[in-house]
C-alpha cells in the first residue's frame, strides 16, 4: 500500500517491541533501586543494566517515530494527537511538582505555626520543646536535625540562575522564528545557545549543592528546610538536564534539516518543555529562594 | 540519531499478526483492551483469595491462620490489588475496546503508548507481589502493615518490602497517566466527522472525565510516596515532625489523591449503566446533559473535599466544617445521576438479562452506600465511625456495585460483541444471584459490626463481634466462590454459544452495534458520517 494512497489515513503503527522493552527496563531499574536501598549488593548493577536499557529503549523508540514521520506516515490529525499528548503530559508533571510546592506551602503555614505552639496547640510546645520553639522559616524543626545550617539566599547564583534560564527560553523562541521562515541557521544556532544557557544553569546548580553542603552545612537531612529546598530543586534539575538532553536530540535533527516549518511538532514539544521547566523556576526562585 | 525509513509495505497490516508476538508487540486497540481485561481478572482472583484469608482469619476472634503483621500485610494488598489492579485496569480495558469503536476511531490515538501503559501493569504487579514475599526471605524486614494508606510514621519504619510497594506505586502511576493521555487524546481528537462532544455516547464522557481526574491526581499521589521514599532513606523530615515536617502532610497527599480515585473508580462504570439501562429499558438515557452536568460537578467538588477522611487528626474547626459541606453537597450531583437512571427505567419496556440485573443490583445497593457516605461525612457521627467496620461497609457497598458490579454489567453487555458468541443467559443470572446475595451477606451485617465498636484493620476481636463476623465470613465464602462461575462464564463464551448478532441486543445504540460480532480486527479505517 503506497504512502500516497494512505496519506488520509490516520496512521496505526506496525506492532513494536519497544513497549515491552521498556517494561522490562523500568522493572529492572526499580527493583535494582529497591534492593540498593536496603544495601543488597547487586542492587545497583539492576540500576545501572535497566538504565541502559532505558537509554536504548528510548533511542529506539524514537528512531522508529522520527523514520515514520520522515517516510510521510503522519498526517495532521496524528500531529494533533501528538501535540495533545505532550500538552496532557507536561500537566501531570505540572501536578507533580504542586505536590512537592504542596508539601512547602503546607510545612510552612499550618504545621509549623502548629508545633510552635498556635492556637489550642499551644501545651504542644510548652511541654514537649518547654515553649523554646519559635517557628521561623527557614526551620529545621523542633529538634534542628542536622545541625546550624545556612540557608541559600536569593541574590547570589539563584538570581544568575534565573537570568540563564529566562533568556534560555528567549533563545530557544528565536529558534522558532527561524524555523517558522526555514531559516536553518538561526534555528540551529539558537538551539545551541538554549543549550549552553541550559547546561550552564545545571553547571551553577551542582556548584550551589556543593556549596551548600560544604560551607552551609545545608544538607538532605536538615529539618523540613533542607528536604523541601533539595527536593524541589532536584527534581527541577533533573528536568532541566533531561530538557537539556532533549535539547541536544533537537539540535542533532536540526542539523539534519528534519525540521519544515510546517513539520515540526518534536521541536514544539520540547520547546513547550523547557518553557514549562522555565515557569517551575520562577516559582522555585520565589517560594524556596525568596520568600 | 540514525534514521530508518519504513518500506511502503511494512507501514499497513490488514490481518492480526500471529503468534506471541501478536500479544506482547500489540498496537491494536482490541487486542490490548483483552490484555487489561485477563490481567484484571487475573488480579481479581490474587485479591480475592487475600480477601478470603481476611475473611477466614476474622470467622473467630482470636488468632488463628496468620500473624498480625501478616494479617495487615494481606489487607494492604488486597485493596491495592483490587483498586490498581483489577478495577481500573478492567475499566480500561473497557474503555480500550468501546472507545474506539464507540466514537468511529481506526483506534487509540496513541497506539504503541497504549501498549506500553497496558505492559507496566504486569511489572507493577511483579513490584506488589514482592513487597508481599519479600519478608518472608531472610533479612527482608518486617511486613506492610500499614493498610493500603501507607501513612507514616509506621510506613517510614517499615522493611525494604515497602520500597518495593512504592516503585509499584511509581509504575501504577506512570500507567495510569499514559493511559488517560491516550483516552483524552482519542476522544478529542478521534471522533467521527458529526460527533460532537454533546453526541457523544456517555461511557466516553465518563471516561474523558476519569482520565482528565487521573492525570491530575496521581503525579500528586506519585510526588507524595516519593517524598515517603526520601524520609525512608535519604534523611528528608517531611514526615517527621523532629524537623519541622507532619506525618499529616502525607494523609494530605494521598487523600488528595485517594477522593478522587473513588470517582475514579465509580466513573467508568456509570458510563456502562448510562448504556446497559437504556439498551433493556428501550428507551434514551433521561436527561444526557444533566448526566455530563452532574459528573463534571462531582469531579469538580471531588477535587477539594479530601479531609473527610481525616476528620479525627485535629483539624482547625473551619477546615472540619468546609470538607464535611463540601462533602455533603457532591451528594446531590451524585443523586441527580441515579435519579437520571430510574427516570430512564421509568415505563420503559424493561427485560431482565444479567446486565440490566446488575444495573438495577447498582441503582439499590450504591444508592445504601451513598447514604452511609452522608452519614459519615457528618463530622460528630464520624468521630465514632472513623476506623470502624462501619467505613468498611460503606466504602464495599459504594465500591462493589458502583465499581464491580458496573464492569461486570459491562463485561456481560459487549461480552458477544467481543467474542461473536452469546453467554449462556441462565448462567449468567445465577452468578448474579450467588454474587449479589453473597455480597449482602458478607458486607451488610459489618456496619452492625461497626456500629457496635468493632475497629477496622485489626486481626482479632472481642467476642462480642463473634455472631456477626460468622454471619460474614460465610457470606464471604458464597461470594468469593460465585466469581468461579464467572470464570466459567467467560471461558465458556470465548470458545463458542449461540452466535451473536451485530447488534447483539434489541435496544442497543450506538456506532458499536453497526460492527460485525466479533468486530474485524481494525475497524472504521473509514471514519462513519455521524447525523
Ligand atoms: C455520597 C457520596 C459519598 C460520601 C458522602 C462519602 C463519604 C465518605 C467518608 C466521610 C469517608 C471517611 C470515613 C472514615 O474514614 O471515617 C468515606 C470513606 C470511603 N469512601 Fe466514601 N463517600 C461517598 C461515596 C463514595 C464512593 C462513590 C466511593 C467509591 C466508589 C467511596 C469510597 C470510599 C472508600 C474506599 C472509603 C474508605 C477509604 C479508607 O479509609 O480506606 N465513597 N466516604
Ligand atoms: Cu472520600
Amino acid at each position: 500500500m503506497s504512502a500516497e494512497a494512505h496519506s488520509g489515513d490516520y496512521y496505526i503503527p506496525n506492532p513494536s517491541p519497544w513497549p515491552i522493552i521498556g517494561m522490562v527496563s523500568l522493572l529492572v531499574t526499580l527493583m535494582g533501586a529497591a534492593l540498593a536501598m536496603n544495601g543488597v549488593g547487586f542492587g545497583t548493577y539492576l540500576v545501572i543494566g535497566g538504565l541502559l536499557l532505558f537509554a536504548y529503549l528510548l533511542y529506539g523508540w524514537f528512531r522508529d517515530v522520527i523514520g515514520e514521520n520522515l517516510s510521510d506516515c503522519y498526517n495532521k490529525q496524528v500531529d494533533t494527537s501528538f501535540r495533545m499528548g505532550m500538552f496532557w503530559f507536561i500537566a501531570s508533571e505540572v501536578f507533580f511538582f504542586l505536590s512537592f510546592f504542596g508539601a512547602l506551602y503546607y510545612i510552612r503555614v499550618i504545621a509549623l505555626p502548629w508545633l510552635g505552639g498556635e492556637g489550642y496547640l499551644g501545651p504542644t510546645n510548652e511541654f514537649l520543646y518547654g515553649g523554646a520553639f519559635v517557628p521561623d522559616w527557614p526551620s529545621a524543626g523542633p529538634a534542628e536535625l542536622g545541625g546550624g545550617f545556612t540557608p541559600m539566599g536569593p541574590w547570589g547564583i539563584p538570581a544568575i540562575n534565573t537570568l540563564l534560564l529566562l533568556s534560555s527560553g528567549a533563545t530557544i523562541t528565536w529558534a522558532h522564528w527561524g524555523l517558522k521562515v526555514d531559516n536553518q541557521k538561526q534555528l540551529v544556532w539558537g538551539l545551541v545557545a538554549t543549550i549552553i544557557l541550559g547546561l550552564l544553569f545545571v553547571g551553577f546548580q551542582a556548584y550551589e549543592y556543593i556549596h551548600a553542603y560544604s560551607a552551609l552545612n545545608l544538607t538532605l537531612g536538615t529539618g523540613a528546610y533542607g528536604s523541601t529546598f533539595y527536593m524541589l530543586t532536584g527534581f527541577h534539575g533533573f528536568h532541566v538536564t533531561m530538557g537539556a538532553i532533549m535539547l541536544m536530540a533537537i539540535l542533532g535533527r536540526a542539523m539534519k534539516s528534519h525540521f519544515s516549518a510546517h513539520n515540526h511538532f518534536a521541536f514544539e514539544a520540547v520547546a513547550w518543555y523547557w518553557h514549562f521547566v522555565d515557569v517551575v523556576w520562577l516559582g522555585l526562585f520565589v517560594f524556596v529562594y525568596w520568600l | 540519531m540514525s534514521t530508518t525509513t519504513l518500506s511502503h509495505d511494512e507501514a499497513h497490516h490488514h490481518d492480526a499478526p500471529k503468534g506471541w508476538r501478536r500479544w506482547l508487540f500489540s498496537t491494536n486497540h482490541k487486542d490490548i483492551g483483552t490484555l487489561y481485561l485477563l490481567f484484571a481478572l487475573t488480579m481479581l482472583f490474587l485479591g480475592g483469595a487475600s480477601a478470603m484469608l481476611i475473611r477466614m482469619e476474622l470467622f473467630m476472634p482470636g488468632i488463628q491462620l496468620v500473624d498480625p503483621d501478616l494479617y495487615n500485610n494481606l489487607v494492604t494488598n488486597h485493596a491495592l490489588i483490587m483498586i490498581f489492579g483489577a478495577v481500573m485496569p478492567a475499566a480500561a480495558g473497557l474503555a480500550n475496546w468501546m472507545i474506539p469503536m464507540m466514537i468511529g476511531a481506526p483506534d487509540m490515538a496513541l497506539p504503541r503508548m497504549n501498549n506500553l501503559s497496558f505492559w507496566i501493569l504486569p511489572a507493577a504487579a511483579t513490584m506488589l507481589i514482592l513487597s508481599f514475599v519479600v519478608p518472608f526471605f531472610p533479612g527482608g524486614g518486617t511486613q506492610i502493615n500499614t493498610g493500603w494508606t501507607l501513612y507514616p510514621p509506621l510506613s517510614v519504619q517499615v522493611g525494604m518490602s515497602m520500597d518495593f510497594l512504592i516503585f509499584a506505586i511509581h509504575l501504577l502511576g506512570i500507567s495510569s497517566v499514559l493511559a488517560s493521555i491516550n483516552i483524552i487524546v482519542t476522544l478529542l481528537n478521534m471522533r467521527a466527522p458529526g460527533m460532537a462532544l454533546m453526541k457523544m455516547p456517555m461511557f466516553c464522557w465518563t471516561w474523558l472525565v476519569t482520565a482528565f481526574l487521573l492525570i491530575l491526581v496521581v503525579p500528586v499521589l506519585a510526588g507524595g510516596v516519593t517524598m515517603l521514599l526520601f524520609d525512608r532513606h535519604f534523611g528528608t523530615s517531611f514526615f517527621d515532625a523532629a524537623g519541622g515536617g507532619d506525618p499529616v502532610l502525607f494523609q494530605h497527599l494521598f487523600w488528595f489523591f485517594g477522593h478522587p480515585e473513588v470517582y475514579i473508580l465509580l466513573l467508568p462504570s456509570i458510563g456502562v449503566l448510562s448504556h446497559v439501562i437504556p439498551a433493556f429499558s428501550r428507551k434514551p438515557l433521561f436527561g444526557y446533559n444533566s448526566m455530563v452536568g452532574s459528573m463534571l460537578a462531582v469531579a469538580t467538588i471531588g477535587m477539594v473535599v479530601w479531609a473527610h477522611h481525616q476528620y479525627t487528626i485535629g483539624m482547625s474547626m473551619g477546615a472540619v466544617t468546609y470538607f464535611m459541606i463540601g462533602t455533603i453537597i457532591i451528594s446531590i450531583p451524585v443523586g441527580l445521576m441515579i435519579f437520571n437512571f430510574i427516570a430512564t427505567m421509568w415505563r420503559g419496556s424493561m427485560t431482565f438479562e444479567t446486565p440490566m440485573l446488575f444495573a438495577i443490583a447498582i441503582v439499590l445497593m450504591f444508592t445504601f452506600g451513598g447514604l452511609s457516605g452522608v452519614m459519615l461525612a457528618v463530622v460528630p457521627a464520624d468521630m465514632q465511625y472513623h476506623d470502624s467496620m462501619f467505613v468498611v461497609a460503606h466504602f464495599h457497598y459504594v465500591l462493589m456495585p458502583g465499581a464491580v458490579f458496573g464492569l461486570f454489567a459491562g463485561v456481560f453487555y459487549w461480552l458477544p460483541k467481543w467474542t461473536g458468541h452469546m453467554y449462556d443467559e441462565r448462567l449468567g443470572k445465577i452468578f448474579f444471584w450467588t454474587n449479589v446475595i453473597g455480597f449482602n451477606i458478607t458486607f451488610f451485617p459489618q456496619h452492625f459490626l461497626g456500629l457496635a465498636g468493632m475497629p477496622r484493620r485489626i486481626i482479632d476481636y472481642n467476642v462480642m463481634f463473634t455472631e456477626f463476623n460468622v454471619i460474614s465470613s460465610v457470606g464471604a465464602i458464597i461470594f468469593g466462590l460465585s466469581h468461579l462461575l464467572l470464570l466459567y462464564i467467560v471461558i465458556k463464551t470465548i470458545r463458542g454459544g449461540k452466535k451473536a448478532e451485530s447488534r447483539s441486543w434489541e435496544g442497543a445504540k450506538g456506532l458499536e452495534w453497526e460492527l460485525d460480532s466479533p468486530p474485524a480486527f481494525h475497524t472504521w479505517t473509514v471514519a462513519p458520517q455521524v447525523k
